[in-house]
């Protein structure tokens, strides 16, 4: 099911003329082209959706890369650039007519300047290695998505990444200056600066989230925070993921933004508890992991406030960190929340809307009866504080149909999430997933204008093609079978 | 993960254990981040995900040739992935069952069948290692230096005498196949420090190899036999009482710890295997199981101070998942532990890596090395014999870095400080 590209235009890739012209570029030790070779190439986080490239790539220099740009873009051969394939939306899976071109062996840190706080780095780094190369000058990378030991920055800035402290600390695009790289025809690009503003149109906002459509990546700039002095996270428990839900609501109602403020129900807890033994209270139906940094007055007085507001929201008990080394074994649980969903199921779907505050509790219940429906179990993890749901959808890909069921359940959960006035996606891009819910976010003339956009940067439509813009036939079918339903 | 076995695997207990860990993988690529070889090469298929994704193939009827053995044989088996991997993916033992069925596709062919075969037949040997050992080293002046850089050196330091008092608590002993010949003070080491704390070590003769050096080399067939030897000739003392079997090398102890899964399937040995690898202890959990006896012997000792820095072997902290227990033991006996970065990370030794993937295993060894030596340490320590080695064959002669005094297994380290002469006051430091 949806292996293909139905968005992408078909390409006359002659796959011996390619390794040919990328066997002069690249030596045979870095360019492969044998089934044996492709297949692990196949996906990224979402193996789902699946498709095996004519040939991978994996440069090692600028000049390599702009190499093998310009002899794909002069023999119409589209480039799908990839990162750690951490991402989650298919953004990374290859396009059978073409190259896959990876950006793995990019992984030097160029220069970390603690004067001015930034660090300009290649963008196969991995997001963890960015903090821990700042961590001597006490400072770090804020944005911390929960695959942020694996996945890359070159990855970060084409999603937009988020994580569970950017709440207080933003987004990927809050935290990168300056991004440089090459478009499809090979030629070097520059955008943004190590200022904080620079003349012209704000392009450096639109790099972020391109989702690997506008440029291939080869160095960021990105801003480094100071550590807070002391951090401190509340464990609060409840006996029903709807007060859970309220209580987020509740925090923010009360003029707190907590450092972090995430959720994970019963479902979730038990499958990591055995990975991290954080000591989660196993027995509550969810749990808010919700953090305070700063000074140690600022923090004592802000875990203060929380306590009060989470104990007025009906938590049944509360737990604060007594240390570090408590307080991120208490993270590392939420961050590993994902994959340890595997060991209670063999696959799982990881849906990414995002919808204001207020109705996370309707959402909840609406999920508990979708999995009625679908007959399917779901598990929820949430960066609650900013509305992003991470329903974890488990189903088992052995069994006939349940794939099938999985979407249909995922595509109600998005379509909700647009209807209580939310979105999509939250942080990890459409890429093939939900190129369809598009149609339901956007109109044609709004589709239209990101069409432009992407035609200003690639005129040929060579940079993963298909992907994350829907073309305006498949939104003109998705109205028209929901016209039909309505 | 979807999965669609072929049918010569499908209905087999290989291919059925095979098929439930790749199912739990959900391909989230976190275990990439600590794998020393993706690290290296920043390829797909030289990290665990990939490898996962190879054997899948291969197990699911997919093309087989030397590309895909070519990235098994990479891999270290060092199980960092499998500490790393939130959904508990059994990493080592899908690879045991894909190189198994890749060997036998894809057979391998001159020099390299040969050298293969000889590391199979001679190194669980101690009477043929020995003296090749030996005999390399009268002529390593005269190798050239690719060849002679791969004959250890004795290592070691001269064994101290082993202590003769007979005692009631008893403990098994692995001798173990090359470690007697490199590094003889080892187990003498693990034997007087025991003797202190009132434990007599004994090690059987009849026992040898503990089956992982040829399991790892893929004549799976042969190291069964090895580990049945092993049974057989420890089953005796287990029946009379030994508390535990030790082990002085942890990569012999990872391996001894799977004799009950390895012969699961063996019915006149799955009872006794299983009970032996209950039995079997790293002597690091061993010694710490003593701790009560063993601090006030340390009490008085002077505090050494000496800076150390530790090496955990993958096999202990991935395979043994034993950490953080030698370095509370080495802090006890008054030692100073130096911060060493990315302590996760093989050193290149893994078994016969080193001879196999001379290259990998040099850059790793180089990088660990570095990391070891930041700190500057006076000595490093570590717990099995193959790094040790390995590591040592890096520092290069003692000229070349006369500040460390060279590696050594930490049991040694301590049994000095046992037998270092006792002050009174911490002030009066020996060396
Ligand atoms: C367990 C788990 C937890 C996750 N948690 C979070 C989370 O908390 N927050 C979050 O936001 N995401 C999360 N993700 C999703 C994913 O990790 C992010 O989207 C991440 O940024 C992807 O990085 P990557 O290096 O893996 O990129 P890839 O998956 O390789 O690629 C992602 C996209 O970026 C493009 N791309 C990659 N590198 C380049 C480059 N150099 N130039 C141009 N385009 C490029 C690709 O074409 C693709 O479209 C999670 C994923 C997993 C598996
Ligand atoms: S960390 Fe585990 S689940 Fe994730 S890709 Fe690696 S082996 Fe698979
Ligand atoms: S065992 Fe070690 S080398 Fe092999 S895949 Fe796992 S982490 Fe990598």
């Amino acid at each position: 099911m949806g292996d293909r590209l139905p968005d992408s235009p078909d390409f006359a890739t002659d796959r011996a003329a390619l390794l040919a012209g990328l066997g002069r570029i690249l030596p045979a030790s870095r360019l492969y082209g044998e089934l044996e070779d492709l297949k692990p190439y196949e996906c990224d986080g979402l193996t789902a959706y699946r498709n095996l490239p004519l040939a991978v790539a994996l440069p090692e220099t600028e000049a390599e890369v702009q190499s093998i740009l310009k002899f794909c873009s002069a023999n119409q051969v589209p480039v799908v650039p990839r990162g750690a394939a951490t991402g989650l939306s298919g953004g990374a899976m290859p396009h059978h007519q073409g190259l896959l071109l990876s950006l793995a062996k990019f992984k030097k840190i160029l220069k970390v300047n603690p004067v001015a706080r930034t660090a300009l780095v290649q963008p196969g780094v991995r997001n963890l290695a960015v903090s821990e190369a700042a961590a001597p000058y006490n400072l770090y990378y804020a944005p911390d998505p929960s695959s942020q030991i694996a996945c890359t920055i070159g990855g970060n800035v084409s999603e937009n990444s988020g994580g569970v402290h950017c709440l207080k600390y933003g987004l990927t695009v809050h935290n990168v200056l300056q991004v440089r790289g090459y478009t499809m025809e090979g030629e070097p690009v520059t955008i943004g600066s190590a200022g904080l503003d620079a003349a012209g149109l704000d392009l450096l906002a639109v790099m972020n989230g391109s989702e690997g459509m506008l440029t291939v990546i080869t160095e960021v700039l990105v801003k480094l925070t100071p550590k807070p002095q002391v951090a401190k996270v509340v464990l609060a428990y409840f006996d029903s993921v709807t007060k859970a839900g309220n209580a987020v609501a509740d925090v923010i109602a009360a003029g707190i933004i907590p450092a972090g403020l995430e959720m994970m129900d019963k479902a979730a807890t038990h499958a990591v508890e055995p990975y991290v033994q954080a000591g989660y209270d196993l027995e509550a139906e969810a749990v808010l992991l919700c953090e305070s940094d700063g000074t140690p007055e600022e923090v004592e007085e802000e875990i203060a406030a929380m306590r009060a507001v989470l104990e007025k929201s009906g938590a049944t008990s509360l737990r604060v960190s007594a240390n570090e080394a408590e307080r991120l074994r208490f993270w590392a649980g939420r961050k590993a929340a994902f994959p340890a969903v595997g060991r209670i199921t063999p696959d799982y779907l990881c849906m990414d809307g995002t919808i204001p505050r207020k109705n996370l509790a309707k959402m909840l219940l609406a999920i508990a009866d979708m999995e009625k429906k679908y007959g399917l179990r779901c598990a929820n993890v949430f960066h609650a504080g900013d509305g992003n749901l991470h329903p974890l959808i488990m189903y088992d890909a052995n069994q006939p149909g349940e794939l099938e069921r999985a979407t249909a359940f995922g595509a109600e959960i998005l379509e909700l999430s647009v209807a209580l006035g939310g979105s999509i996606t939250g942080e990890h891009g459409v890429g093939v997933e939900k190129i369809t819910q598009m149609c339901a976010q956007f109109t044609p003339e709004e589709l239209a204008l990101f069409h432009g956009l992407k035609a200003a940067f690639d005129p040929a439509g060579l940079l993963n093609p298909g992907k994350a813009v829907p073309t305006p036939a498949r939104c003109r079918e998705y109205r028209q079978i929901r016209g039909e339903q309505a | 993960m979807q999965t669609q076995l072929a049918d010569f695997i499908k209905d087999t207990p290989e291919g059925r254990e095979a098929d439930a860990i790749l199912r739990t993988c959900v391909h989230c690529g976190f275990c990439t981040a600590t794998c020393p070889t993706y690290q290296l090469l920043g390829d797909e298929l030289d990290g665990p995900r990939g490898r996962i994704y190879l054997i899948k193939q291969v197990l699911e009827g997919g093309p087989v040739t030397e590309r895909t053995r070519l990235h098994l044989d990479r891999c270290l088996t060092c199980r960092s992935c499998e500490t790393t991997c939130p959904s508990g993916v059994k990493y080592h033992r899908l690879l045991d069952i894909g190189r198994q069925v890749v060997e036998e596709n894809v057979p391998r062919g001159g020099l390299e069948a040969l050298t293969r075969l000889a590391l199979k037949e001679v190194l669980p040997r101690p009477w043929l290692f020995n003296p090749a050992v030996a005999v390399g080293k009268v002529l390593k002046p005269f190798l050239p230096s690719a060849l002679g850089d791969k004959i250890p050196e004795a290592a070691g330091a001269p064994a101290k005498p082993r202590p003769t008092a007979v005692r009631q608590r008893k403990v098994l002993a692995l001798a173990g196949c090359v470690q007697p010949g490199l590094a003889p003070n080892i187990n003498a080491a693990a034997a007087r420090v025991l003797d202190r704390l009132g434990i007599q070590m004994i090690e059987e003769e009849k026992a040898g190899c503990c089956g992982a050096l040829r399991f790892h080399l893929n004549a799976q067939e042969a190291a069964l036999d090895d580990m049945r030897r092993n049974i057989d000739a420890w089953w005796p003392h287990v029946e009379a009482g030994a508390e535990a079997i030790l082990m002085t090398a942890s990569g012999c102890g990872a391996h001894v710890k799977e004799y009950g899964l390895l012969l699961k399937d063996d019915p006149l040995y799955a009872a006794k295997a299983a009970r032996i690898a209950d039995l079997t202890q790293d002597a690091a959990e061993l010694v710490m199981a003593q701790k009560d006896a063993l601090l006030p012997l340390l009490a008085h000792r002077p505090a050494a101070g000496r800076k150390v820095a530790f090496h955990s072997p993958c096999t202990l902290q991935h395979g043994q998942k034993i950490r953080g227990v030698v370095e509370e033991l080495l802090e006890a006996a008054g030692f100073t532990l130096t911060p060493v970065a990315d302590s996760h990370l093989c050193c290149g030794s893994a078994g016969t890596y080193s001879i196999l993937q001379p290259v990998l295993s040099k850059q790793l060894r180089d990088n660990k090395l570095s990391a070891l030596t930041a700190g500057l340490p006076e000595v490093i320590a570590t717990a099995n014999i193959g790094c040790l080695t390995h590591l040592q064959s890096g520092l290069g002669s003692p000229s070349s870095r006369p500040s460390i005094a060279g590696v050594r297994h930490w049991i040694e380290l301590l049994e000095d400080q046992l037998t270092a002469p006792e002050t009174d006051s911490a002030a009066g430091t020996v060396a």
